[in-house]
């Protein structure tokens, strides 16, 4: 039921993510980060969901474009990630079952 | 004196208060338990990972890469890298957290993840400040996270969508829905494309890991901090 590579990536990704919540919090309190850490911590995110996608979606087809295109649309109207999902994943299906 | 920075009251409090976000949550957690039943992990395993992980779009990415045997080193850097933002939580949470000790600040760190992060800032801004409310609200995400992607294992399991299956879509929209809160306005817009220009090429150079997710996080981050300090000392 476990296989120990697997065993052994969940639990190297359970310690990196609680370095990651912890750490911050303990790290800010002992020394104060420098302005120009701070503000690259604050891109971070942004650009690291830009990574993942834009390749993605340069790989897919019509499918995904069309999908992205409906989550965007979506996410942009309700504000809510799950609506973004379903409705994604909806056009995605569509265009799935079209052709 | 501790009590009064960690009521059950105020546990229950913020339990209510997360019940509808939890909600929220839950196709997100399909779609994880959906991902890992494709890559062949087990029901246990998925159990484990999305207990002592419980970070979704960290845990989706490392779904995304994993092979077999799992690629042990890429999936902890990608969740190091993923989940860094969360070491910004941690500090602007400090009024929380900094009079707690022992399980209560241990587990509140633990818990700490996007959704309930949000709705603890909007809440602190009404005045709560009891740690409880924080552990409150953690819990019920982490219980409605790993009921989910039970459930999303068990459906993937009984389904067994094909590859190029748009159910697996459901991942890659997932990261472009949370591309839109991410946005912060037109400042955003150059780090973004340096992000996406580097990612490219080092997706193609590099298609196995998650490098051109690390190499873009970076790119972006070092051209936004860069900017900033141009224009302060301009």
């Amino acid at each position: 039921m476990i296989e120990t590579a697997n065993l052994l990536a969940i639990l190297g990704m359970a310690l990196a993510t609680l370095a990651c919540r912890a750490g911050g919090y303990f790290l800010f309190r002992a020394l104060r980060p420098s302005p120009f850490l701070r503000a690259m911590l604050g891109y971070v995110p942004g650009a690291l969901f830009v990574g993942y996608v834009v390749p993605a979606l340069a790989a897919g087809g019509l499918k995904e474009w069309l999908g992205a295109a409906a989550t965007l649309v979506a996410m942009r109207l309700s504000g809510n990630v799950a609506v973004g999902i379903a409705a994604g994943t909806a056009a995605a299906w569509a265009v799935w079952l079209l052709r | 004196m501790r009590a009064r920075h960690f009521t059950s009251a105020a546990l229950a409090r913020g339990a209510r208060r997360s019940l509808a976000i939890a909600l929220g949550l839950a196709p997100f957690g399909l779609v994880v338990g959906v991902l890992a039943a494709g890559k062949g992990l087990s029901l246990v395993e998925t159990g484990l990972m999305s207990g002592l992980v419980f970070a979704g779009a960290s845990q989706i990415l490392a779904l995304d890469l994993w092979t077999h045997p799992a690629p042990i080193l890429a999936v902890t850097f990608a969740a190091f890298a993923v989940n860094l933002r969360m070491a910004l939580m941690g500090p602007a949470l400090a009024a929380w957290l900094e009079k707690l000790s022992g399980w209560r600040l241990w587990g509140n760190l633990f818990l700490l993840v996007d959704h309930g992060f949000a709705l603890a800032i909007a809440e602190g801004r009404k005045g709560e400040r009891d740690g409880g409310f924080l552990f409150g609200a953690g819990l019920v995400l982490w219980v409605a996270w790993l009921a989910c992607s039970l459930l999303g294992h068990v459906l993937g399991t009984a389904l067994r969508p094909p590859r190029g299956h748009p159910l697996f879509f459901a991942a890659l929209a997932a990261f472009v829905s949370l591309l839109v809160p991410l946005w912060r306005g037109r400042h955003d817009a150059l780090p973004w494309l340096a992000a996406a220009g580097v990612a490219l090429p080092v997706a193609r150079l590099a298609p196995h890991g998650a490098w051109h997710v690390v190499a873009a996080a970076l790119a972006g981050g070092l051209v936004g901090a860069w900017r900033e300090r141009r224009q302060g000392t301009a």
